[in-house]
Protein backbone atom coordinates (compact mmCIF):
# COMPACT_ATOMS: atom_id res chain seq x y z
CA UNK A 1 0.00 0.00 0.00
CA UNK A 2 1.33 3.05 -1.17
CA UNK A 3 0.35 6.34 0.63
CA UNK A 4 0.75 10.25 -0.91
CA UNK A 5 0.16 13.88 0.15
CA UNK A 6 -1.63 16.16 -2.50
CA UNK A 7 -1.23 19.38 -1.53
CA UNK A 8 -4.67 21.66 -2.52
CA UNK A 9 -4.06 24.48 -0.75
CA UNK A 10 -5.48 27.66 -1.90
CA UNK A 11 -7.37 25.93 -4.61
CA UNK A 12 -11.20 26.69 -4.86
CA UNK A 13 -13.79 23.83 -5.89
CA UNK A 14 -13.77 22.14 -8.43
CA UNK A 15 -10.02 22.04 -8.36
CA UNK A 16 -8.97 20.25 -5.31
CA UNK A 17 -11.59 17.66 -6.84
CA UNK A 18 -10.07 18.10 -10.22
CA UNK A 19 -6.51 17.32 -8.74
CA UNK A 20 -7.26 15.02 -6.45
CA UNK A 21 -9.29 12.53 -9.58
CA UNK A 22 -5.70 13.04 -11.86
CA UNK A 23 -3.71 12.14 -8.90
CA UNK A 24 -6.14 9.12 -8.41
CA UNK A 25 -5.46 7.84 -11.58
CA UNK A 26 -1.53 7.50 -10.95
CA UNK A 27 -2.71 5.00 -8.02
CA UNK A 28 -3.41 1.85 -7.53
CA UNK A 29 -6.22 -0.03 -5.58
CA UNK A 30 -5.91 0.16 -1.98
CA UNK A 31 -3.64 2.97 -2.14
CA UNK A 32 -3.79 6.13 0.48
CA UNK A 33 -4.03 9.68 -0.50
CA UNK A 34 -4.01 12.78 2.14
CA UNK A 35 -5.33 15.77 0.06
CA UNK A 36 -4.70 18.93 2.12
CA UNK A 37 -7.23 21.74 1.34
CA UNK A 38 -8.24 25.38 2.29
CA UNK A 39 -11.36 25.49 1.07
CA UNK A 40 -14.14 24.49 2.87
CA UNK A 41 -16.37 22.91 0.26
CA UNK A 42 -14.09 19.95 0.07
CA UNK A 43 -15.48 18.96 3.11
CA UNK A 44 -18.42 17.84 0.73
CA UNK A 45 -17.51 17.68 -2.88
CA UNK A 46 -14.42 15.31 -2.01
CA UNK A 47 -16.27 12.65 -0.33
CA UNK A 48 -19.28 13.05 -2.58
CA UNK A 49 -16.56 12.42 -5.44
CA UNK A 50 -15.48 9.36 -3.39
CA UNK A 51 -18.87 8.00 -3.31
CA UNK A 52 -19.98 7.94 -7.16
CA UNK A 53 -16.11 6.66 -8.30
CA UNK A 54 -16.04 4.21 -5.89
CA UNK A 55 -13.16 5.40 -3.72
CA UNK A 56 -13.70 5.32 -0.08
CA UNK A 57 -13.14 8.30 2.37
CA UNK A 58 -10.93 6.90 5.83
CA UNK A 59 -10.90 10.53 7.65
CA UNK A 60 -11.63 13.47 7.41
CA UNK A 61 -10.01 16.54 9.25
CA UNK A 62 -11.25 20.09 10.04
CA UNK A 63 -8.56 22.02 11.17
CA UNK A 64 -8.84 26.41 11.42
CA UNK A 65 -8.23 27.01 8.01
CA UNK A 66 -7.23 23.94 6.58
CA UNK A 67 -9.11 20.70 5.39
CA UNK A 68 -7.59 16.94 5.06
CA UNK A 69 -9.03 14.12 3.46
CA UNK A 70 -7.95 10.70 3.32
CA UNK A 71 -9.26 8.44 0.91
CA UNK A 72 -8.60 4.94 -0.52
CA UNK A 73 -8.09 4.31 -3.95
CA UNK A 74 -11.37 1.78 -5.20
CA UNK A 75 -11.13 -0.84 -7.93
CA UNK A 76 -12.80 0.75 -10.57
CA UNK B 1 -28.21 -9.09 -27.10
CA UNK B 2 -27.74 -5.86 -28.73
CA UNK B 3 -24.67 -4.17 -27.53
CA UNK B 4 -25.19 -1.48 -24.05
CA UNK B 5 -24.83 1.56 -25.49
CA UNK B 6 -23.34 4.54 -24.17
CA UNK B 7 -23.71 8.19 -23.63
CA UNK B 8 -21.76 11.02 -21.89
CA UNK B 9 -23.94 13.65 -21.02
CA UNK B 10 -22.85 17.30 -20.28
CA UNK B 11 -23.67 17.70 -16.87
CA UNK B 12 -23.82 21.77 -15.18
CA UNK B 13 -25.47 21.07 -12.12
CA UNK B 14 -29.01 22.29 -13.03
CA UNK B 15 -31.89 21.09 -13.93
CA UNK B 16 -32.24 20.73 -17.80
CA UNK B 17 -28.68 18.24 -18.03
CA UNK B 18 -29.79 16.40 -14.98
CA UNK B 19 -33.15 15.86 -16.77
CA UNK B 20 -31.92 15.21 -20.12
CA UNK B 21 -29.43 12.41 -18.73
CA UNK B 22 -32.15 11.26 -16.54
CA UNK B 23 -33.98 11.02 -19.72
CA UNK B 24 -32.03 8.45 -21.84
CA UNK B 25 -30.88 6.37 -18.40
CA UNK B 26 -34.29 5.46 -18.43
CA UNK B 27 -34.08 4.06 -21.94
CA UNK B 28 -31.36 1.61 -20.74
CA UNK B 29 -28.14 3.31 -21.54
CA UNK B 30 -25.68 3.59 -19.68
CA UNK B 31 -24.53 7.13 -19.04
CA UNK B 32 -22.04 8.95 -17.24
CA UNK B 33 -21.58 12.83 -16.54
CA UNK B 34 -19.06 15.06 -17.95
CA UNK B 35 -18.37 18.60 -16.54
CA UNK B 36 -15.87 21.20 -18.08
CA UNK B 37 -14.29 23.90 -15.52
CA UNK B 38 -13.23 27.02 -17.43
CA UNK B 39 -12.58 29.32 -14.43
CA UNK B 40 -15.14 31.27 -15.12
CA UNK B 41 -17.92 28.80 -13.17
CA UNK B 42 -20.05 30.41 -10.94
CA UNK B 43 -20.68 26.08 -9.53
CA UNK B 44 -17.80 25.73 -6.69
CA UNK B 45 -17.20 27.74 -4.27
CA UNK B 46 -16.25 30.70 -4.71
CA UNK B 47 -18.89 32.30 -2.97
CA UNK B 48 -17.63 30.11 0.09
CA UNK B 49 -14.07 32.86 -0.24
CA UNK B 50 -16.65 34.69 1.37
CA UNK B 51 -17.26 34.59 5.17
CA UNK B 52 -20.25 35.68 5.00
CA UNK B 53 -21.66 33.07 2.78
CA UNK B 54 -20.71 30.28 5.61
CA UNK B 55 -24.71 29.25 6.04
CA UNK B 56 -25.39 28.10 2.27
CA UNK B 57 -24.35 24.91 1.53
CA UNK B 58 -21.50 24.39 -0.01
CA UNK B 59 -21.68 22.03 -2.56
CA UNK B 60 -20.89 21.55 -6.46
CA UNK B 61 -24.19 20.81 -7.88
CA UNK B 62 -22.34 18.77 -10.98
CA UNK B 63 -21.04 16.30 -8.64
CA UNK B 64 -25.11 16.41 -6.67
CA UNK B 65 -26.44 15.82 -9.71
CA UNK B 66 -23.82 12.90 -10.70
CA UNK B 67 -24.98 11.24 -7.48
CA UNK B 68 -28.26 12.03 -7.75
CA UNK B 69 -28.49 10.06 -10.98
CA UNK B 70 -26.42 6.95 -9.96
CA UNK B 71 -23.49 8.14 -12.22
CA UNK B 72 -20.01 8.83 -12.51
CA UNK B 73 -18.77 12.35 -13.44
CA UNK B 74 -15.55 13.47 -14.78
CA UNK B 75 -14.48 17.15 -14.29
CA UNK B 76 -12.64 18.34 -16.52
CA UNK B 77 -10.10 21.52 -16.45
CA UNK B 78 -10.21 23.18 -19.86
CA UNK B 79 -8.54 26.38 -17.91
CA UNK B 80 -5.66 26.68 -20.34
CA UNK B 81 -7.97 25.66 -23.66
CA UNK B 82 -10.52 28.04 -22.73
CA UNK B 83 -8.42 31.20 -23.03
CA UNK B 84 -8.69 30.75 -27.32
CA UNK B 85 -12.45 30.70 -26.56
CA UNK B 86 -12.97 33.74 -24.69
CA UNK B 87 -10.34 36.09 -26.51
CA UNK B 88 -11.36 35.13 -29.91
CA UNK B 89 -14.79 33.95 -30.29
CA UNK B 90 -15.75 33.20 -33.61
CA UNK B 91 -19.83 34.44 -32.66
CA UNK B 92 -19.02 37.22 -30.70
CA UNK B 93 -20.09 37.74 -27.19
CA UNK B 94 -23.48 37.74 -25.57
CA UNK B 95 -24.49 41.34 -23.75
CA UNK B 96 -21.19 40.44 -21.62
CA UNK B 97 -18.38 38.97 -22.10
CA UNK B 98 -19.79 36.02 -22.75
CA UNK B 99 -19.16 33.52 -25.84
CA UNK B 100 -21.69 31.18 -24.62
CA UNK B 101 -22.21 30.12 -28.61
CA UNK B 102 -18.69 29.51 -28.75
CA UNK B 103 -18.72 28.08 -25.97
CA UNK B 104 -20.74 25.54 -25.96
CA UNK B 105 -18.75 24.54 -29.60
CA UNK B 106 -16.12 23.96 -27.90
CA UNK B 107 -17.67 21.62 -24.81
CA UNK B 108 -19.34 19.70 -27.24
CA UNK B 109 -15.89 19.43 -29.20
CA UNK B 110 -14.24 18.00 -26.19
CA UNK B 111 -17.13 16.02 -25.34
CA UNK B 112 -17.09 14.33 -28.60
CA UNK B 113 -13.31 13.83 -28.34
CA UNK B 114 -13.77 12.29 -25.16
CA UNK B 115 -16.40 9.84 -26.23
CA UNK B 116 -13.82 8.49 -28.82
CA UNK B 117 -11.37 8.07 -26.12
CA UNK B 118 -13.56 6.48 -23.95
CA UNK B 119 -15.58 4.10 -26.59
CA UNK B 120 -18.66 5.78 -25.76
CA UNK B 121 -21.71 5.91 -28.27
CA UNK B 122 -23.14 9.58 -28.52
CA UNK B 123 -23.25 12.82 -26.72
CA UNK B 124 -26.28 14.90 -24.56
CA UNK B 125 -26.90 18.06 -23.76
CA UNK B 126 -29.68 19.68 -21.84
CA UNK B 127 -29.92 22.33 -24.67
CA UNK B 128 -33.87 23.54 -25.13
CA UNK B 129 -34.69 25.96 -27.97
CA UNK B 130 -35.67 29.24 -27.19
CA UNK B 131 -34.61 28.79 -23.47
CA UNK B 132 -31.26 31.21 -23.92
CA UNK B 133 -31.01 33.72 -26.14
CA UNK B 134 -27.63 33.43 -27.71
CA UNK B 135 -26.45 29.39 -27.57
CA UNK B 136 -30.36 27.99 -27.49
CA UNK B 137 -32.58 29.12 -30.59
CA UNK B 138 -33.25 26.91 -32.98
CA UNK B 139 -30.84 28.34 -35.79
CA UNK B 140 -27.49 28.01 -33.51
CA UNK B 141 -28.68 24.11 -32.60
CA UNK B 142 -27.28 22.75 -36.06
CA UNK B 143 -24.24 25.13 -35.79
CA UNK B 144 -23.05 23.64 -33.10
CA UNK B 145 -23.41 20.48 -33.86
CA UNK B 146 -21.43 21.11 -37.25
CA UNK B 147 -18.55 23.16 -35.69
CA UNK B 148 -18.17 20.97 -32.50
CA UNK B 149 -17.74 18.10 -35.09
CA UNK B 150 -20.45 15.88 -33.36
CA UNK B 151 -22.92 16.15 -35.99
CA UNK B 152 -25.58 13.59 -35.34
CA UNK B 153 -24.00 12.22 -32.32
CA UNK B 154 -25.29 15.03 -30.43
CA UNK B 155 -28.88 14.35 -28.82
CA UNK B 156 -30.99 16.90 -27.24
CA UNK B 157 -33.48 14.89 -25.05
CA UNK B 158 -35.02 17.71 -23.87
CA UNK B 159 -36.39 19.08 -27.46
CA UNK B 160 -35.11 15.94 -29.84
CA UNK B 161 -38.83 16.42 -31.21
CA UNK B 162 -37.99 19.57 -32.66
CA UNK B 163 -35.80 18.63 -34.45
CA UNK B 164 -34.07 16.48 -37.07
CA UNK B 165 -33.47 12.79 -35.94
CA UNK B 166 -30.16 11.90 -34.68
CA UNK B 167 -28.20 8.80 -35.28
CA UNK B 168 -28.86 7.53 -31.85
CA UNK B 169 -32.50 7.72 -32.62
CA UNK B 170 -32.26 6.69 -36.25
CA UNK B 171 -30.56 3.59 -34.98
CA UNK B 172 -32.80 2.69 -32.21
CA UNK B 173 -30.74 3.35 -29.58
CA UNK B 174 -33.00 5.55 -27.61
CA UNK B 175 -36.74 5.94 -28.90
CA UNK B 176 -37.44 9.06 -30.50
CA UNK B 177 -41.02 8.89 -28.83
CA UNK B 178 -40.08 8.62 -25.50
CA UNK B 179 -37.87 12.03 -25.56
CA UNK B 180 -39.54 15.78 -25.50
CA UNK B 181 -40.52 18.47 -27.69
CA UNK B 182 -39.51 21.61 -24.72
CA UNK B 183 -39.27 25.08 -26.71
CA UNK B 184 -39.08 28.37 -24.85
CA UNK B 185 -38.16 29.77 -21.98
CA UNK B 186 -41.06 28.31 -19.54
CA UNK B 187 -39.46 26.29 -17.27
CA UNK B 188 -43.18 24.69 -16.33
CA UNK B 189 -42.31 21.90 -18.74
CA UNK B 190 -38.80 20.83 -16.73
CA UNK B 191 -40.60 21.21 -13.37
CA UNK B 192 -43.32 18.95 -14.39
CA UNK B 193 -40.36 16.30 -15.22
CA UNK B 194 -38.53 16.55 -12.25
CA UNK B 195 -41.41 16.16 -10.22
CA UNK B 196 -42.77 13.21 -12.20
CA UNK B 197 -38.73 12.13 -11.73
CA UNK B 198 -39.46 12.93 -7.75
CA UNK B 199 -36.68 15.42 -7.76
CA UNK B 200 -37.37 17.86 -5.26
CA UNK B 201 -34.29 19.74 -5.49
CA UNK B 202 -31.98 21.17 -7.89
CA UNK B 203 -30.24 24.05 -8.39
CA UNK B 204 -31.53 27.02 -10.24
CA UNK B 205 -28.87 29.81 -10.64
CA UNK B 206 -30.52 33.10 -11.48
CA UNK B 207 -27.42 34.41 -13.43
CA UNK B 208 -26.70 31.31 -15.10
CA UNK B 209 -24.02 29.09 -14.54
CA UNK B 210 -20.52 31.35 -15.82
CA UNK B 211 -19.41 35.00 -14.53
CA UNK B 212 -18.98 35.94 -17.92
CA UNK B 213 -22.82 36.75 -18.10
CA UNK B 214 -22.37 38.98 -14.92
CA UNK B 215 -22.17 42.97 -15.88
CA UNK B 216 -19.62 43.68 -13.06
CA UNK B 217 -17.31 40.64 -13.61
CA UNK B 218 -17.39 41.58 -17.13
CA UNK B 219 -16.35 45.34 -16.64
CA UNK B 220 -13.74 44.61 -14.32
CA UNK B 221 -11.75 41.73 -17.10
CA UNK B 222 -12.16 43.90 -19.83
CA UNK B 223 -10.49 46.67 -17.32
CA UNK B 224 -7.68 44.21 -16.69
CA UNK B 225 -7.28 43.56 -20.54
CA UNK B 226 -7.25 47.45 -20.67
CA UNK B 227 -4.51 48.38 -18.36
CA UNK B 228 -2.72 45.56 -19.71
CA UNK B 229 -2.23 47.59 -23.07
CA UNK B 230 -4.83 45.20 -24.73
CA UNK B 231 -3.08 41.97 -24.05
CA UNK B 232 -5.61 39.48 -22.93
CA UNK B 233 -3.98 36.95 -21.65
CA UNK B 234 -4.47 35.56 -18.08
CA UNK B 235 -4.08 33.48 -15.55
CA UNK B 236 -6.19 31.64 -13.11
CA UNK B 237 -4.94 33.60 -10.19
CA UNK B 238 -6.34 37.22 -12.57
CA UNK B 239 -9.79 35.25 -13.01
CA UNK B 240 -10.07 34.30 -9.12
CA UNK B 241 -9.07 38.10 -8.09
CA UNK B 242 -11.64 39.37 -9.94
CA UNK B 243 -14.26 37.02 -8.12
CA UNK B 244 -13.37 39.03 -5.16
CA UNK B 245 -13.05 42.31 -3.39
CA UNK B 246 -13.71 45.74 -4.47
CA UNK B 247 -11.64 46.91 -7.18
CA UNK B 248 -10.79 50.46 -7.33
CA UNK B 249 -8.33 51.81 -9.73
CA UNK B 250 -7.52 55.28 -9.60
CA UNK B 251 -4.47 55.42 -12.14
CA UNK B 252 -3.98 53.05 -15.96
CA UNK B 253 -0.69 51.93 -14.11
CA UNK B 254 -2.17 50.48 -10.97
CA UNK B 255 -5.49 49.22 -9.02
CA UNK B 256 -6.42 48.17 -5.60
CA UNK B 257 -8.30 45.56 -4.39
CA UNK B 258 -9.73 45.53 -1.01
CA UNK B 259 -11.27 42.44 0.72
CA UNK B 260 -14.87 43.39 1.54
CA UNK B 261 -14.71 40.87 4.67
CA UNK B 262 -13.06 38.51 6.64
CA UNK B 263 -12.96 35.61 3.88
CA UNK B 264 -12.17 37.69 1.30
CA UNK B 265 -9.13 38.97 3.56
CA UNK B 266 -8.44 35.35 3.98
CA UNK B 267 -8.51 34.02 0.51
CA UNK B 268 -6.31 37.46 -0.61
CA UNK B 269 -3.62 36.49 2.23
CA UNK B 270 -2.33 33.92 -0.01
CA UNK B 271 -1.02 36.63 -2.65
CA UNK B 272 1.18 38.21 -0.20
CA UNK B 273 4.08 36.90 -2.35
CA UNK B 274 2.79 37.85 -5.84
CA UNK B 275 1.24 41.62 -4.98
CA UNK B 276 1.82 44.67 -2.94
CA UNK B 277 0.04 44.69 0.47
CA UNK B 278 -1.45 47.22 2.43
CA UNK B 279 -3.44 46.92 5.72
CA UNK B 280 -4.05 49.93 8.57
CA UNK B 281 -1.57 49.29 11.37
CA UNK B 282 -3.25 51.41 14.13
CA UNK B 283 -6.85 50.70 13.68
CA UNK B 284 -8.69 47.13 12.37
CA UNK B 285 -9.17 47.21 8.71
CA UNK B 286 -8.81 44.92 5.39
CA UNK B 287 -6.25 43.77 3.66
CA UNK B 288 -5.34 45.95 0.05
CA UNK B 289 -3.48 44.06 -3.08
CA UNK B 290 -2.09 46.85 -4.75
CA UNK B 291 -1.97 44.91 -8.77
CA UNK B 292 0.01 46.97 -11.45
CA UNK B 293 3.70 49.23 -11.15
CA UNK B 294 2.24 51.36 -8.61
CA UNK B 295 4.99 54.62 -7.79
CA UNK B 296 6.03 56.03 -4.23
CA UNK B 297 2.70 58.58 -4.96
CA UNK B 298 0.71 56.33 -6.38
CA UNK B 299 0.95 53.83 -2.89
CA UNK B 300 0.79 56.55 -0.54
CA UNK B 301 -2.79 57.38 -2.84
CA UNK B 302 -3.30 53.28 -2.02
CA UNK B 303 -2.80 53.72 1.98
CA UNK B 304 -5.48 56.46 1.82
CA UNK B 305 -8.03 54.22 0.71
CA UNK B 306 -7.41 51.38 2.70
CA UNK B 307 -7.15 53.61 5.32
CA UNK B 308 -10.75 54.50 3.77
CA UNK B 309 -12.17 51.15 4.44
CA UNK B 310 -10.69 50.66 8.21
CA UNK B 311 -12.23 51.29 11.51
CA UNK B 312 -9.63 54.30 11.81
CA UNK B 313 -11.91 56.09 8.61
CA UNK B 314 -12.88 59.08 10.65
CA UNK B 315 -9.36 59.58 12.22
CA UNK B 316 -7.18 62.14 11.48
CA UNK B 317 -4.62 60.27 10.57
CA UNK B 318 -4.06 56.67 10.07
CA UNK B 319 -1.05 54.19 10.39
CA UNK B 320 -0.99 51.96 7.01
CA UNK B 321 1.67 48.94 6.27
CA UNK B 322 2.82 48.59 3.08
CA UNK B 323 4.46 44.83 2.38
CA UNK B 324 6.32 44.39 -0.74
CA UNK B 325 6.63 41.14 -1.98
CA UNK B 326 9.47 40.04 -0.31
CA UNK B 327 7.84 40.57 3.31
CA UNK B 328 9.84 43.94 3.84
CA UNK B 329 7.11 46.28 5.86
CA UNK B 330 7.31 49.77 6.25
CA UNK B 331 4.43 52.33 7.63
CA UNK B 332 3.31 55.51 6.49
CA UNK B 333 0.81 57.60 8.03
CA UNK B 334 -2.23 59.01 6.03
CA UNK B 335 -5.40 61.08 6.41
CA UNK B 336 -8.20 58.60 5.20
CA UNK B 337 -10.02 59.51 2.17
CA UNK B 338 -14.10 60.41 2.94
CA UNK B 339 -16.07 59.02 0.97
CA UNK B 340 -17.05 61.60 -1.64
CA UNK B 341 -13.33 62.12 -1.99
CA UNK B 342 -12.92 58.66 -4.14
CA UNK B 343 -14.50 59.28 -7.56
CA UNK B 344 -17.03 57.27 -8.85
CA UNK B 345 -15.06 56.52 -12.01
CA UNK B 346 -12.35 54.73 -10.07
CA UNK B 347 -14.77 51.76 -9.35
CA UNK B 348 -14.20 49.05 -11.45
Amino acid sequence: MNREILNARRLLCPLPVIRTQDKVKQLKAGDQLEVICTDPGVMQDIPTWCRINGHKVLETISGDHEYIIILEVGAS
Amino acid sequence: MSKQRKAVALISGGLDSMLAAKTIMEQGVHVEGINFFTGFCVEGHTHAIRANDKAKPKRNNSLWVAEQLGMKLHIVDVIEEYKDVLINPKHGYGAHMNPCLDCKIFMVNKAKQWIVENDFDFIITGEVIGQRPMSQRKATMPIISKESGADDLLLRPLCAKNLPATLPEREGWVDREKLHDFSGRSRKPQMAMAEGFGFDEYAQPAGGCCFLTDASYSSKLVDLWKARDGDKQYDLDDVMLLKVGRHIRPEQNFKVIVAREEGEGRFMQGYKKEFITLHCASHAGPLVLVDGSPSAEDLFLAARITARYGQGRDAEQVDVSIADKDGSERIIQVKPFAADEIPQEWFI
